[in-house]
């Protein structure tokens, strides 16, 4: 026995100072922590994908849910989270470049490269911003329940509201006023509750009656998303035009709740509103603000190590140390987060 | 005070001026790739719609090019690709394994729901 051991030297049997993955225990650890978050997203974006085969209801569909762009307005298909993937993908890049520099000693290039890595999740997480609050308002239409009990998303162009004309006064306004602020917020109210009648007349919370002024609507179409067993329509149906603008009011101003705008989140502060929601299945918007959240909840987070390490860079702590591990460490976790929105963009944004 | 019973691999990254300018275009490259693959994508997103009877091609074809970027992103960006095979192994088989196994068995369940609830009139 004594002699097959001899035998046995440091090239066979690990003797406890060279790693078998030649790699530091730090960038290892980190490694298995990105697999278990991995495993994390990958669980959600799987339960996603469980939800949306097992449904029914027609899905939101890509194209037609995200076309807007700030100021703009619709009719840009994947255009701004085309544009948020890019500035994620960049970001990633200059992290790349900022490792990079590291590995070379090159202090200045470490500054420069992580800055623009910095900026860059900034400007992410702010597009990330507007793309909620514009899906929580929801538009200007809002979905709408036909007469025959289909519903519809509604697109094009939403009339400029002008002002409102008080016909009979109520406990706040007077016979006469012509109401000027808050206009759209109190007709989608008013639209919600089905307070809005015939030739746009409006009751307001106070009790008063007012005239709508309001310009044309352009281009409205309907895309039927949800049919009644009874309804000679289909989904997938659009109806352009007159024909449109006719079936939207003769809704809107039926009396009863027939709209829903956005992704409402509480009614009047207190009501949970867990069924409609203006771009689909509910279950779509909860999975919608989980993942996307959560995955911006990452870029925040990396964003706050790549800080700190930016200043240990600064003040030249791995400098000192003899190499810019810390830097790869939290490049590697940036990497990460871009690694996950291309799954996120896929399976949200296209298919 | 040194301690020669230690690796320290983190040492071992370092790398010349003349490498250096091999691997940032490299990265540039990449970058390239990746943004027209973007651009591929949102384009075939805009311009086929999903009730044609191309959108199960491009559906896949969606799915290809995700993970074909993903594989760019770990490769390369996350320097997988220069790490020990072993080290690479170990990350990605057990993951990849496990999520495969998780996919086809959610979605199969998932038809499977579906069509029990249509069935019941739901």
């Amino acid at each position: 026995m004594a002699a097959n051991t001899a035998e046995l030297d440091f090239k066979t049997l690990w003797g406890g100072k060279e790693s078998p993955f030649q790699t530091s225990y730090g960038k290892l650890m980190m490694w298995f922590f990105l697999v278990s978050d991995a495993l994390t997203f990958s669980g959600l974006l799987v339960a996603y994908g469980f939800v949306r085969h097992n449904t029914q209801e027609s899905w939101p569909i890509g194209e037609e849910t995200f076309n807007s762009l700030p100021f703009l307005g619709h009719g840009y298909p994947l255009i701004y989270v085309a544009l948020m993937t890019f500035i994620l993908i960049v970001s990633s890049v200059t992290m790349v470049l900022a490792v990079e520099a590291g590995h070379r000693m090159d202090k200045k290039g470490v500054i420069q490269w992580m800055l623009a890595t910095i900026i860059g999740g900034f400007f992410f997480l702010a597009s990330q911003v507007w793309e909620w609050s514009h899906f929580i308002h929801g538009s200007q239409f809002g979905r709408i329940e036909l007469m025959d009990g289909s519903e519809a998303n509604v697109s094009g162009h939403f009339g400029e509201l002008k002002n409102f004309t008080v016909l009979e006064g109520g406990t706040h306004h007077k016979k006469g006023d012509v109401i000027t602020s808050d206009l759209m917020h109190t007709f989608q109210h008013a639209a919600k509750e089905g307070h809005i009648h015939e030739g746009g007349i409006i009751h307001l919370h106070d009790g008063s009656i007012a005239q709508v002024n309001k310009e044309h609507d352009h281009h409205l179409e309907l895309i039927i998303k949800l049919i009644n067993p009874d309804s000679k329509r289909n989904i997938g149906d659009k109806i352009e035009g007159k024909e449109a603008e006719k079936l939207y009011y003769a809704s809107l101003y039926s009396g009863t709740p027939k709209v829903t705008y956005g992704a409402p989140w509480f009614e009047d502060g207190e009501h949970w509103l867990p069924t409609k929601n203006e771009y689909g299945p509910q279950q779509y918007a909860h999975f919608f603000f989980f993942i996307t959240g959560f995955h911006g909840f990452h870029v925040f987070s990396g964003v706050l190590i790549n800080i700190l390490i930016f200043i240990g860079v600064i003040k030249g702590t791995y400098h000192k140390r003899g190499h810019y591990e810390m830097v790869e460490k939290t490049g590697l976790y940036w990497h990460f987060v871009d690694l996950v929105w291309v799954f996120v963009f896929t399976f949200f944004y296209l298919v | 005070m040194e301690r020669d019973d230690l690796i320290e691999y983190s040492l071992d990254a370092h790398h010349s001026e003349e490498h250096g300018k091999e691997l940032r275009k490299k990265i540039w490259k990449v970058t390239l790739l990746l943004t027209v693959i973007t651009a591929i994508e949102v384009a075939l997103g805009a311009y086929i719609k999903q009730s044609s009877g191309m959108w199960i091609y491009v559906k896949w074809t969606f799915i290809a090019l995700t993970v074909l970027k993903a594989g760019y992103i770990i490769m390369v960006f996350m320097h997988l690709g220069d790490e020990r095979p072993w080290m690479r192994n170990v990350i990605l088989l057990p993951y990849a394994g496990f999520i495969l196994y998780l996919i086809f068995i959610a979605l199969t369940e998932a038809l499977a729901v579906g069509d029990a609830w249509s069935g019941v009139g739901l």
